[in-house]
């Protein structure tokens, strides 16, 4: 009958598939033995944050960007080095600067190979031209790809880089040199810095002739370790290793980002071991328990602060600045608002820096020194005052509004009532820009680790001007060491000028200076290797897998 | 048999064109210009918007734009979507492979595990493995499946670390789309790591159709149970009885393959359930499938997606129903004088 031999047909099928699945059982429990490493123990998978905006630095400021392409992709002339962020050298070997520190030539090295891809196979090393190319691609806007990404080099023109390089000439091939309308020791930190990276300019040629000019910053080719494979939006980007690094290659073949934007997916992802590393961790404390999972924070250069608005009454007297600063526990803010995931300011410069001295003076906490304070300066019943919060959070400051009120409670002690004022973001810059307010909450993240970058922008005579100062101090004495500073390129005499600066902060008080907050990653214990640099975006070049060992996430056994 | 092909064809050409004018009626529907919704291009230049009225025929009477409307579907021209700009047409040809391909896994998966069971609990009628299996199977109907795929993420991804808990396959593996279902194109690619992608595309396959086979297995517990207690009373197995044959010849030579029957047609009418249920797991799962993007699409108020998604969604459920009714009159043949449809 028809029907029946259908059916035993159907019957035998379903005994095959049984006989398949047995078989894939067994192919699943048994297969991973293979005595060659497996590709997953060549690879790393980092679950990221997001999907980068391009793939040229050069073009954005954004943190995710430079942590998915900078230094996988690119190298700088000059890069920071060690803990103390010290400038060495890179694709320059060495580098000379003028005594009067206006020309700046860098000697290239003669080794650097470009990434050969899919899209471009290069014939020459790196020399001169593609450094003139990357510069001048930014300097001059009558050039060929200034305008190709829409023409913004949002780094380079908040350090008004267009207006201190004269020309970037060519002495020969592997040899540049900067000319500068001025000296400026933070030059060099620029150029150090994730933005300033060198692109092939025979691959733009390429493109120029292929009429396809937009696509440098889509289809990168740079000197880095990795090489770009393949980028779906809002999905992955896969690097492979460029063989020919001239660091040496790196340690792992593959490196993969899975861009997971919901911070609970990288957590499940990250716990179920489908990411190898995640940026920016929640739920801190179940990573921790588990031996199979790592936690590393570094401080990053950042300050969160209290500031005043020094030409208003009562904050134009420095006592009551003094009074305030004394009277607020520092400590209860970053237990609170930060959770504990951030450092005490001790000044206005992070520890990590260069420039920091260890016997910089800090405001202590001493609500009975305050309260004489205030009797000094005239206020013994104490007075009324308006705390502007800012209603963001950023990372040097998660939550402003308990922060307000927090400080609200502190300065009820020594008799000062406090009311909590808010707006809307862009509103709120404006406002403390016109120096409506009295004090307020707010923070700055560096582009450098320069220390330059901490004091200038912040509270410089010049920046009270721009709106960036919105404390309105300006102090002669403080900006002339700065200038000085500036001006030497001398490490210790840097740090003299700037231990100055922050002792006239410290008995000024334009502002206190409240924490330095961390960045988080977590990752999986058997990936070795630095991934967080001490500044600036992530680096995959030394990681790599420590295998063969099997970790169960069985819970540690509490030690605290 | 060809009238029962004409038949069906008809059904699906009539139903067709209902879900089209349903479609068609949602560019009114929602909010914003009915041509913006069709073609999805909002940022279109006025001259654009200009070809793309010519092209609606929005100055016309409703039925010449209706007329237009299924010319271009005919076409496969679904419009852009709002929210990526990139044709309708080539997401979802991404994309409903794999969806196409964990509901067919959740669903042998489910035959496999839901027919032996209800036939072992036919055979054991009102003994105690039964009531096990009748009372596993009213558990697994109540379960709420988005809740499932969090308690199972939670117990074999990040407790036991036994299997993945996102994604179609491990990221690392390179595997060229050809026809979109994994399997098929890692068994096509040339990749060294053949084995072990595939070993990978199968651990991750297993939580999330497991997850949606749950729902429909229980259905097939109760069916296939149902059917075989039916035939087990029916006279030619008593009569098979009568003649000495022992039970074990008798369920696996004639009661299994009656009892059978009566099931395969209902395994075409799980599947739209189980699409439905694909849906909302696939947004669990992370599984790049149509559920999810349509899922997403809703997020988005992406109107062009949501309605040309659903049509095609619809369309190919039904083409699994008829497939479905075919199979099924096949095997019987007494089904094929059905005068109506199922």
């Amino acid at each position: 009958m028809k029907t029946s031999t259908l059916m035993t047909s159907i019957l035998n099928a379903k005994h095959l598939s049984l006989v398949g699945l047995t078989c894939l059982v067994i192919f699943i429990s048994g297969c991973n033995d293979s005595n060659k490493l497996s590709l997953h123990e060549r690879s790393i998978i980092y679950c990221s944050e997001g999907s980068p905006e391009t793939f040229n630095p050069q073009l954005v400021t954004s943190g995710t960007t430079i942590d998915s392409t900078s230094n996988q992709l690119y190298d700088r002339l000059i890069a920071y080095q060690g803990q103390d962020n010290i400038i060495g050298p890179a694709l320059a070997k060495s580098w000379h600067v003028t005594r009067d520190g206006k020309k700046i030539t860098f000697y290239l090295r003669k080794d650097i190979t470009f990434h050969t891809t899919e899209y471009f196979t290069p014939t020459r090393t790196l020399n001169a031209d593609d450094v003139l190319f990357s510069f001048n691609r930014i300097l001059d806007k009558s050039h060929p790809f200034h305008y190709t990404s829409g023409g913004h080099y949002p780094f380079f023109e908040s350090v008004k880089f267009s207006e201190l390089v004269e020309k970037v000439e060519k002495i020969n091939d592997y040899t540049v040199r900067f000319q500068l309308k001025r000296s400026d020791s933070s030059f060099l930190a620029n150029l150090a810095t994730d933005f300033s990276i060198v692109l092939s300019q025979e691959y733009a040629q390429q493109l120029s002739q292929r009429q396809a000019k937009h696509e440098i910053d889509i289809y990168p080719i740079g000197t880095g370790p990795f090489k770009l494979k393949e980028y779906r939006v809002g999905s992955l980007i896969r690097y492979y290793r460029h063989d020919s690094y001239w660091q040496g290659k790196a340690k792992i073949e593959q490196l993969v980002y899975d861009i997971s934007p919901r911070e609970t997916s990288r957590l499940t992802k990250l716990l179920a071991k489908e990411c190898d590393v995640s940026s920016y961790p929640i739920a801190h404390q179940k990573i921790t328990e588990r031996k199979d999972l790592q936690l590393e924070a570094v401080t990053a250069q950042n300050v969160g602060y209290f500031g005043f608005n020094t030409k208003k009454a009562p904050f134009d007297n420095k006592l009551v600045r003094q009074a305030i600063s004394g009277a607020i526990n520092k400590q209860a803010l970053i237990d609170t608002v930060y959770q504990g995931q951030a450092t005490t300011a001790k000044s206005l410069l992070p520890e990590t820096s260069w420039a920091y001295n260890d016997n910089t003076p800090e405001q202590k906490y001493d609500p009975v020194k305050a309260k004489s304070l205030l009797e000094v300066a005239g206020y013994p019943q104490g007075f009324s005052m308006d705390i502007w919060a800012m209603p963001v959070q950023r990372a040097y400051n998660p939550n402003a509004i308990i922060m307000a009120k927090l400080i609200q409670a502190d300065l009820k002690k020594i008799g000062i009532k406090v009311n909590i004022i808010t707006y809307e973001w862009s509103a709120f810059l404006r406002r403390l820009s016109d120096g409506e307010h009295q004090s307020f909450l707010l923070g700055w993240s560096a582009d450098h680790p320069d220390p330059d970058n901490f004091f200038t922008p912040m509270l410089s005579c010049s920046a009270t001007t721009t709106g960036n100062n919105r404390t309105f101090w300006c102090n002669e004495s403080y900006d002339k060491l700065l200038q000085q500073a500036r001006l030497t390129t001398n490490i210790s005499k840097r740090k003299q000028y700037y231990t100055k600066a922050m002792a006239i902060i410290y008995e000024e008080v334009p502002l206190l200076p409240i924490a330095h907050s961390k960045r988080f990653q977590a990752r999986v214990t058997n990936v070795k290797g630095k991934i967080l640099a001490n500044f600036g975006g992530i680096d995959f070049y030394s990681v790599s897998k420590k295998n063969g060992i099997k970790i169960n996430n069985t819970e540690k056994e509490t030690t605290n | 048999m060809l009238i029962f092909t004409l038949r069906r064809i008809s059904l699906f050409i009539f139903t067709m064109l209902m879900l089209a004018m349903l479609s068609f009626s949602l560019s009114f529907l929602f909010p914003g210009k009915s041509v913006i919704n069709l073609s999805g291009q909002i940022n279109a230049t006025p001259s654009q918007l200009v070809t793309l009225n010519q092209d609606y025929q929005t100055d016309k009477n409703i039925i010449k734009q209706f007329a237009s409307y299924l010319s271009r579907i005919a076409q496969g021209d679904l419009g852009q979507s709002m929210a990526s700009q990139s044709p309708i047409n080539h997401e979802i040809v991404k994309l409903l492979p794999a969806t196409i391909e964990l509901s067919l896994v959740a669903l042998l998966i489910a035959m496999f595990v839901g027919i032996p069971l209800g036939f072992i609990a036919a055979i054991n009628h009102n003994k105690s493995s039964d009531h096990a299996i009748l009372s596993f199977a009213m558990i697994g109907y109540s379960i709420p499946v988005f809740w499932l795929g969090l308690l199972a993420i939670l117990l074999f991804s990040i407790g036991l670390g036994w299997l993945p808990s996102a994604g179609q396959i491990s990221l690392l593996f390179e595997i060229e789309f050809v026809t979109g279902i994994q399997f098929i194109d890692i068994l096509l690619s040339d990749s060294p790591y053949k084995w072990q992608a595939f070993n990978d595309a199968s651990a991750h396959i297993i939580l999330p159709a497991s997850v949606i086979a749950l729902a429909p297995a229980t259905i097939f517990i109760r069916l296939s149970r149902a059917s075989m207690i039916e035939v087990l009373a029916t006279g030619y197995i008593r009569a098979a009885r009568a003649k000495g044959l022992n039970s074990r010849k008798i369920i696996f030579r004639h009661a299994i393959r009656n009892a059978l029957i009566k099931i395969i047609r209902h395994v075409g009418l799980q599947f739209a359930n189980l699409v439905t249920i694909a849906m909302v797991t696939e947004v669990i799962f992370s599984w790049p499938g149509i559920g999810r993007w349509l899922i997403e699409s809703i997020y988005q108020r992406d109107y062009t997606a949501i309605q040309s998604g659903l049509l095609v969604l619809s369309c190919f459920i039904f083409i699994v129903h008829i497939l479905t009714d075919f199979i099924y009159a096949a095997l019987n043949p007494l089904a094929r004088g059905n005068a109506h449809g199922s």
